[in-house]
């Protein structure tokens, strides 16, 4: 058993923090971790990737060779494409699609988002709204975190008790909050997998699954959202699903009816499930 | 599936597992200068031990000193008094405290001194990539290089033991990744510090010639009891392995890593010897020699085995050399796991493709509401409104106005050279001269220049930045900000006509520009103290 992950990012998005929730559990599993990070100037705004490696034999390099990362886990889309060639063929990619555009020559984000989509193994998820969900958009990165839980090699309690440790000293409220942040995370990853897997567009899958509430999503209402995604009223619904504040229940009810109404519809009454 | 175990490990960064093994090891004080990527070992020895005694009640003194060399000297107070101390910084931070540093093994120790340098082969936050190892050899001290935190650990305890043994200082070397790596510490059991006792030998410790002929011929003579000593010792270990390969490997400190990343445990690597303690053990290297053609050099940083291997006459006893001098790895910049991996001659793993998309960089930048904009920004005007204008900027978070927008730093070479380079220039015939400079770095070493520049009144402006911090390194304590700085500035003799405090704020931009313009066209010494906290710290 041997993971390696690129965790990855802009200063200040909480990269290091998910690295040592990580590093904790390892470490309870009793398992050899090492954890590289960048200090310094690069806190300024500029790209943090961090290099965690943890097994159940030794670990020898501290950094990740080329073609040995088993998951990229980005709080940034483009931060995320920059460490893609680390992957192993059978790789994950799994990132948040919050641009941080901090520079004015960021690249068209529709590119960047379309070149995640094109990922072999990814996850592309709504990291900040995610969080707001659970009551802070601080925990962003804990929502990756939790949508990465399938690549960890690890059981989820265990990172859920290192989530715990991590924010001890602020709090059981905070506790709680993240640990949320984590589930949400994990069910709204396995939302958008399961809906790219049957043929949702990418970004349809991204923007519903930020609106699920807990990330939840019934695998029987897989099949009706695709109809509605490839069907004529997919801009109508991707636009009400744009809008602040709506949630989405995750039951097939919610693309059946709004399959059922038709065009006239009200797209954010129905998502709502107020019908 | 795993399931949880007692853990008996504490995950340490390798800054922070060599400060543990120091304190563990009995350390009495502690003494630095920010710098990346060694920052964390002072940090860590504060927040250890900080709520504990001092040192003179048995506990640990700690602090960031004004400057590298202040921090060395104070640790040979401490060693002089009979206690065990600790100096840290990184790799450029040995450069400012050379004199104490190569004079101290000349005089020796009495309580053990252990000197941790952090190197940064790859400049993630550094002006050059010196490899320290060179400077321990230059000094004629042992040196240890871990491959991990957990080697930080025990290899601290050991320096301090060696520093005692052979009674010179003995010098630990950490590259970046080595630093700034987590991982899971075993620890020993704690040990008591040394008592109070002052060394009474004042020949040893007092380097007028007399003494000190005596001194170099003592450290020459230690050379031989060192070299047997690294060939006996843990750090260095000789695997002939079973694989029969003719060429044979040295790696040394984290190229140990890389190169047996390649190796699983069944597989047999080639011939190797691992390398954690200098001076090199040399019967380990000629038995590695007598069985294998070729040997290959795997080492972070300079050549400096390798250099030492070739000598003047390139192949010792016919043997083939491989490392950064012949292209096998690259001369500079940072090892890799895949770097060591191709010199190897070992095939490319099969990896991802890059996505194809262009991707732009994210250089680091000034934080919104920053300070040194509004500083910068007054510059700016400066340089438009004066053709010949060239400023010297000095080492900080200021020194990002090098890039644009602002473009207002035209030299940046090392710790308080912005006011010295911009005496030079003025007398050079440039006007405006301006340095600027933080309230950290001036504390550090800007402040002789200035005594120097306002005894001569050198035309020329300097731009005092005193944010109140050292930022860039993460928020230490300054030693003299605010008003006790002006007062500093006005007892190094700079005239009170010709001092100002500016307030870098955009509000305030228009009246700055014009008291910036004023001092510029003034024929002699002037000092802006521009004062605003840093945000960051503001902020929190």
């Amino acid at each position: 058993m041997e993971t390696n992950i690129v965790l990855c990012g802009v200063g200040g998005q909480g990269i290091l923090s998910i690295s040592i929730a990580l590093d904790i559990a390892a470490n309870r599993l009793g398992w050899q971790f090492k954890q590289a990070e960048v200090h310094g100037m690069s806190q300024r705004g500029g790209e943090v990737v961090s290099h965690l490696r943890y097994a159940d034999h030794t670990v020898r390099s501290e950094v990740i060779p080329r073609g040995k990362a088993n998951l990229v886990l980005s709080v940034e889309p483009l931060e995320a494409l920059r460490y893609v060639s680390l992957l192993a063929l059978e790789g994950a990619l799994v990132t948040s699609s919050d641009p941080f555009k901090n520079i004015e020559s960021y690249p068209d984000v529709d590119e960047v988002l379309a070149a995640v989509g094109r990922e072999p193994n990814h996850v592309l998820l709504p990291g900040e709204a995610l969080a707001r969900q659970c009551g802070s958009v601080k925990a962003a990165n804990i929502v990756l975190l939790g949508a990465s839980a399938p690549w960890l090699g690890m059981p989820e309690e265990t990172v859920e008790a290192a989530i715990r440790e991590l924010f001890e000293p602020k709090g059981e409220k905070v506790q709680e909050l993240n640990v949320k942040a984590f589930r949400t995370g994990r069910s709204a990853g396995e939302a958008y997998r399961r809906c790219v897997a049957a043929g949702v567009p990418s970004r349809s899958a991204c923007a519903l699954a930020g609106k699920l509430k807990d990330g939840l999503l019934s695998p029987d209402a897989v099949a009706p959202w695709k109809a509605v995604f490839l069907g004529p009223g997919a801009a109508e619904v991707l636009s009400a699903l744009g809008q602040p504040g709506q949630r989405v229940k995750g039951d097939a009810a919610v693309p059946e009816a709004i399959l059922a109404a038709g065009k006239e519809a009200d797209v954010a009454e129905l998502m709502a499930g107020r019908r | 599936m795993a399931t949880e175990v007692k853990t008996a490990t504490r995950p340490l960064l390798g800054d922070e597992a060599l400060a543990l093994g120091a304190i563990d090891a009995g350390l009495s004080g502690a003494f630095s200068y920010p710098g990346t990527p060694a920052t964390e070992i002072l940090e860590f020895v504060a927040r250890e031990t900080g709520d504990g005694p001092l040192a003179s009640a048995g506990g640990v003194s700690h602090s960031w000193s004004a400057n590298e060399k202040v921090a060395y000297e104070e640790a040979m107070g401490m060693s002089f008094a009979g206690r065990r101390a600790l100096v840290s910084f990184k790799h450029v931070g040995l450069n400012v405290a050379a004199d104490p540093f190569m004079n101290s093994a000349v005089s020796g120790v009495e309580g053990g001194v252990v000197v941790a340098c952090a190197d940064d082969p790859g400049q993630h936050s550094s002006q050059n990539e010196q490899d320290s190892r060179v400077f321990a050899a230059f000094a004629q001290v042992p040196c240890l290089e871990p491959a991990g935190a957990q080697e930080c650990y025990d290899m601290a305890r050991d320096a301090f033991d060696l520093s005692e043994r052979f009674g010179i200082p003995v010098m630990v070397r950490l590259v970046t990744r080595i630093a700034h790596t987590r991982s899971g510490v075993a620890l020993a059991e704690k040990r008591p510090p040394r008592p109070l006792q002052p060394s009474t030998d004042y020949a040893r410790w007092s380097l007028l010639p007399v003494n000190a002929r005596k001194g170099v011929a003592a450290l020459a003579a230690k050379h031989a009891d060192l070299t047997a000593w690294s060939e006996t010792c843990r750090w260095n270990t000789l695997d002939l392995g079973r694989s029969g390969s003719r060429t044979g490997v040295i790696a040394a400190g984290i190229a140990v890593n890389y190169f047996l990343e390649n190796y699983g445990p069944e597989d047999s690597a080639p011939p190797y010897l691992a390398i954690g303690a200098y001076p090199l053990p040399v019967a380990l290297v000629e038995k590695l020699l007598d069985s294998v053609d070729t040997v290959l050099v795997l080492e972070d940083g300079y050549p400096h085995i390798e250099g030492m291997l070739r000598g003047l006459l390139d192949r010792p006893r016919g043997k083939a050399i491989r490392g950064k001098l012949d292209g096998a790895a690259p001369r500079t910049g940072e090892l890799s796991p895949d770097l060591v991996r191709e010199a190897l001659g070992l095939p490319a793993r099969p990896h991802r493709a890059a996505s194809g998309l262009a991707l732009a960089g994210r250089p680091p930048s000034m934080c919104n509401g920053c300070p040194h904009i509004d500083s910068n920004a007054a510059i700016r005007v400066v340089l438009d409104t004066y053709p010949g204008t060239h400023v010297f900027g000095d080492i900080g978070c200021y020194a990002l106005a090098y890039l644009p927008p602002f473009q207002t730093v035209h030299a940046s070479i090392d710790m308080g050279s912005s006011i010295s380079m911009a005496m030079g220039a003025a007398a050079a015939g440039v006007h405006p001269a301006i340095a600027s400079i933080g309230d950290s770095t001036f504390l550090h070493s800007g402040m002789s220049s200035l005594v120097d520049a306002a005894k001569r009144d050198v035309p020329m402006t300097v731009m005092l930045l005193d944010n109140g911090t050292t930022a860039m390194t993460g928020f230490q304590e300054s030693m003299v900000t605010g008003e006790a700085l002006v007062r500093v500035v006005k007892g190094l003799g700079v005239r009170e006509d010709h001092l100002h405090v500016i307030n870098p704020h955009r509000k305030h931009h228009e009246e700055n520009v014009a008291l910036v313009k004023r001092e510029v066209e003034h024929k002699g010494l002037s000092v802006i103290i521009a004062r605003r906290e840093c945000i960051q710290t503001a902020r929190s």
